[in-house]
């Protein structure tokens, strides 16, 4: 059986950023393994420029800021495999994968990092009642067809979600001729970033409509049409309201969720909010030397946080394996919980004798608050307490913790992030 | 003169089965189905569920052939190779006052000659089945009651069919049926055919082709079910399969694992114009999830995939009507097939070759082949197997649907065999490709690449299921 | 004196900016979080531009399209000239990134690169 160091299950953005940190951080035998056709994973079909600000200062597509991680990847020497399946991964690190060359094999890994990314929700998560017929697709599948295979899905088109890549969609499905007729969104807000409401809806005057959603889909073959309603506070359709439009095309931009079955195979505790591993300060899971990063932790909306998490992945990675099996001794856990409007955090927990000097805490809301506080209480003491104009379920937020000041709270045993 | 000596309208279960037996003989055969491939209608959207043969009315043809296709199943998925496990069903019964139906039920099916039923009290039901209501008083429970994938079964049946010598001519539809002299003249929108025999199994429309032929009319109705089918990850929620005690409308809502290991929860009962109307609709799902609960607790319905519905073909008399229809000689109806028609289809195939074979006076041929292998499923080899496998076809190695593990080279396999898969709903009834949590969102561009490329197909061509529906409409910037 | 409201798209925050305006001319931009959601504000009220992304075909290569950009914005009126443009456009590979795929997009002035190597 091959051993190596590191094993990173996924080469996009989370994992080559994960795989090029552990190797500037003093280890060698390093194996990134990848399903698709090549490195880069999903950002080789967002294309879209708007990538990269925060990592290199400046604006890239999704296959540029690829680029960049993979020429460092090549740089550094780091070996990969292509076209591989990881099949099951077991509690004591042996992974088995398969591929067309070496058939099915299996790998000892001292280390692991999960870096799988995440899927779509698909029509059937959502109930929407109607007719199966084809034209149906998630965003991320017809922009695969469109970017990837220069295929156009379809020519009248419906948006159902104003998720990022719905809205990158539209943009899109526009440049190549298609017209996008309308993106209904069920929230009375918008999931995606402000910025991709501006440059991909109303530069191209396609209304959004909030409160609204798909309550019927004709057409036997193809699809021939929908109709839209507006949803009340509880997301029910309101009678009354239905809208009929003619469309040969419906794109489901509803939501992302991290694919976690080979994680959840392996005994991996998962936070049921984010639908991710439950990760410490080192991004580690409940399973010693098992790490997790990018989408396969929690939903990201910028590649470039994906990238800084995913490097605090692989630094730490590097540490476990330098330092050995068994070397998180000494200081206790600080449980970080999340109320009052915060979904969640990751980390879950904070040992501070194990944290670098500082340490970024991401989390989300539930709803959309304006002029309100974002606040951290260290057990009874109010310590952060930071004005925001507006925060919304789709931008991530985040705090920043040091280690001097949580030193100074010896027997802190609990962090709460609310809103206030 | 005579194009065929027999011709079956409708590739469904009822059709593929009557040809499976049928081609046991020395005929010219030939099935003619309107939609591209078999396994189109009421056959690929059902509960997927073999029944033990306690609901049909004593002494009727419905008992008696479900009872017996019971008996036939699990022999019939060795020789096709097609999965059906036996995993048993309860009947729930939730008041007191209702015991003299389950009862009713039990002594039914000891007249239609089930084995092993047994009544259960509560303590033996909620042992037998924790996820099963605190209110439950008692259950029926037959063990003899299994789960199949129907879609395999239908798949199999034909495929045997045709490798013994009977044609498949698809996207033909029958217009119109003309009486001649020692048989009959099919008008199809690919042609005229003539044939002496007519086997009538054309699901919700054999009403239609019925009363082409016949002065005694029948009548059918299109009655829809919703059902939603859950990940695989809720598949254990329950092992047996779950009724609720019949009332007006059918079975009422059942829950149960399927035999691919997801949880399926259906089907409503809605009787409908429209003989293609498998619409679901908000009212159907919203009421099968109420009802699904009456019996089963904490149903994780959050982890819905996908929702589907089926047409029933629902006969007034709710009978099959299998045999020659009268004042057509030669015309033999199977008729009226609903629930439970997929249970009953290897009785119901037997029933339609005996007729029809006595009616010709066909001859047995010496060298019917009775097996058939399925499409491969690496994961059920051993890991040396497997490493053969991948070593003489390096497709194996490939996984193009990550959802359900499918590698390229069950999709290979699925597309070369004799009626092999020529849409994206055909490879995945075939290999279950796309049929996972992420609905084929990952799969669906790389198994269109796979299909253009095998059946040298542009992209453009490819459909979801025949006809019109095409997956893409044209090139980037084509109209620009 | 006009006020007009913009949402910055210069980076992901996406701050909400005031623009007071007196004709055509920016008397002051408001709302901006940093340096260049001002620099936006006054382009976007005067010469909105933006970067064009999109697709051509390669030929003889591992894929069948490769992404490519305008390398620098190009004015909002001239989008749809840009993406046309690239309509009938075949390249060979391999290409990669950086590689000019046409010098001067729809006389803008701006050059249109390959976003991906494709070898």
């Amino acid at each position: 059986m091959k051993q190596y160091d590191i094993v990173i299950i996924g080469g996009g953005p989370a994992g080559l950023a994960a795989a090029v940190s552990a190797k500037k951080n003093g280890v060698d035998s390093i194996l990134i393994l990848e399903r698709d056709k090549e490195l880069g994973g999903i950002l080789n079909q967002c294309i879209h420029n708007g990538f990269g600000l925060h990592t290199f200062k400046e604006e890239l597509t999704g296959p540029e800021y690829a680029g960049r991680f993979i020429d460092q990847a090549a740089k550094l020497d780091i070996e990969y495999k292509l076209n591989t399946m990881v099949m099951d991964i077991r509690a004591d690190k042996v992974l088995t994968a398969m591929n067309r060359e070496d058939g099915l094999f299996e790998i000892q890994a001292k280390a692991i990092i999960l870096a799988m990314g995440c899927r779509e929700r698909s029509r059937g998560a959502l109930n929407i009642p109607g007719y199966r017929p084809a034209g149906i697709f998630s965003a991320g599948t017809a922009q695969r067809l469109v970017n990837m295979e220069g295929c156009l899905p379809g020519r009248e088109v419906v948006i159902l979600g104003s998720g990022d890549i719905g809205l990158i969609m539209a943009r899109r499905m526009t440049f190549e001729g298609a017209k996008v007729k309308v993106v209904a969104e069920l929230m009375p807000y918008s999931g995606g970033l402000k910025r991709n409401i501006v440059q991909c809806l109303d530069d191209y005057g396609i209304p959004l409509k909030l409160s609204h959603t798909v309550v019927d889909i004709k057409g036997k073959e193809r699809l021939e049409g929908i109709t839209l309603a507006e949803v009340d506070s509880k997301g029910r359709p309101v009678p009354g309201t239905e809208e009929y439009y003619s469309c040969d095309t419906l794109l489901l931009s509803v939501g992302l969720i991290p694919e976690n079955e080979l994680s959840n195979g392996m005994g991996v505790e998962m936070n049921p909010v984010t639908s991710g591993p439950k990760v410490n300060e080192s991004l580690e899971t409940n399973i010693e030397g098992v790490f997790a990063c990018g989408n396969v932790l929690h939903v990201h909306d910028l590649v470039d946080f994906v990238s800084e998490e995913a490097a605090a992945a692989g630094k730490n990675a590097a540490v476990y394996v330098k330092t050995g099996v068994g070397k998180r001794s000494g200081g206790h856990d600080i449980v970080l919980k999340a109320v009052d409007g915060v979904r969640y955090t990751v980390p879950v927990t904070i040992n501070p004798e194990h944290m670098e000097d500082s340490i970024t805490v991401r989390f989300r809301v539930g709803n959309v608050y304006r002029d309100c506080y974002v606040s951290a209480y260290f057990g009874e003491e109010r310590v952060i307490h930071r004005k925001r104009q507006i925060v919304a379920p789709g931008e991530m937020e985040e705090i920043k913790l040091t280690k001097e000041q949580l030193m100074q709270y010896a027997d802190l045993q609990e962090i709460t992030v609310k809103i206030e | 003169m005579f194009d065929y000596d027999v011709m079956i309208i409708g590739g469904g279960v009822a059709g593929a089965a009557s040809a499976r037996e049928l081609s046991r003989y020395k005929v010219k055969a030939c099935v003619i189905e309107k939609e591209e491939d078999v396994c189109c209608g009421t056959s690929k959207a059902n509960s997927a569920i073999v029944h033990a043969g306690y609901d049909a009315a004593e002494g009727s043809l419905m008992a008696k052939l479900n009872v017996r296709g019971n008996q036939m199943m699990e022999e019939l998925s060795r020789e096709l190779d097609f999965p059906f496990k036996k995993n048993g069903s309860l009947v729930i019964c939730l008041h007191e006052e209702d015991m003299p139906s389950l009862q009713t039920l039990y002594d039914r099916g000891v007249v239609n000659g089930v084995k092993e039923l047994r009544i259960l009290n509560k303590e033996e039901v909620l042992e037998m089945e924790p996820n099963i209501s605190d209110n439950v008083y008692a259950a029926l429970y037959a063990p003899t009651a299994g789960i199949v994938c129907p879609f395999s079964l239908n798949i199999a049946l034909a495929e045997n069919a045709n490798v013994n010598g009977v044609e498949f001519k698809f996207d033909t539809e029958v217009e119109d049926i003309k009486r001649i002299d020692g048989g009959y003249k099919l008008m199809t929108n690919r042609g005229v055919y003539q044939t002496k025999c007519i086997v009538n199994a054309a699901g919700v429309y054999a009403d239609k082709i019925h009363n082409m032929v016949s002065e005694k009319r029948i009548h059918i109705t299109a009655r829809r079910g919703d059902y939603c089918l859950l990940d695989k990850s809720a598949g254990g929620h329950v092992s047996k399969t779950i009724f609720a005690l019949p009332g007006k409308y059918g079975k009422g809502v059942l829950v149960t694992p399927t035999i691919h290991g997801n949880l399926l929860v259906g089907p409503t009962a809605i009787d409908v114009e429209d003989k293609e109307g498998t619409n679901t609709t908000r009212e159907g799902l919203d009421l099968l999830i109420e009802k699904a609960g009456m019996n089963v607790r904490n149903l994780p319905m959050r982890q819905v995939i996908t929702s589907f519905s089926g047409l029933r073909a629902h006969e007034d008399d709710h009978e099959f009507i299998i045999g020659e229809a009268e004042g057509a000689e030669g015309f033999i109806d199977c008729a009226g097939i609903e629930s439970p028609g997929l249970t009953s289809c290897p009785a119901i195939g037997e029933m339609v070759a005996d007729i029809v074979s006595k009616k010709l006076g066909l001859q047995k041929k010496e060298d019917f082949i009775a097996t058939r292998k399925g499409v491969l499923d690496p994961s059920t080899l051993t890991k040396e197997a497997r490493a053969v496998l991948m070593k003489e076809k390096p497709a194996y190695g490939n996984i193009i649907c990550r959802c359900e593990m499918v590698t390229e080279g069950e999709i290979l396999d699925a597309i070369h065999r004799p009626l092999g898969a020529r849409s994206l709903d055909g490879v995945k009834r075939r290999t279950r490709a796309g049929m996972g949590r992420c609905q084929a969102g990952f799969c669906s561009p790389r198994t269109m690449e796979i299909l253009a490329r095998e059946c040298n197909m542009s992209m453009f061509d490819i459909t979801k299921s025949g006809g019109n529906s095409k997956i893409v409409v044209g090139t980037n910037k084509d109209t620009l | 004196m006009e006020e007009r409201n913009l949402t910055c798209i210069s980076c992901p925050m996406g701050c909400p900016l005031t623009v007071v305006m007196n004709g055509a001319e920016v008397v002051n931009v408001s709302g901006n979080t940093c340096r260049r959601g001002e620099v936006y504000a006054k382009k976007e009220v005067t010469n909105p531009t933006r970067i064009v992304t999109s697709t051509v075909r390669v030929e003889g290569g591992s894929a069948d399209m490769v992404s490519v950009k305008t390398k620098e914005d190009v004015p909002k009126g001239k989008i749809f000239e840009c993406v046309e443009a690239l309509k009938d456009v075949i390249v060979k590979a391999p290409v990669h990134i950086g590689d000019v795929i046409i010098s001067d997009v729809a006389g803008t002035g701006v050059a249109i690169v390959a976003t991906k190597n494709v070898e």
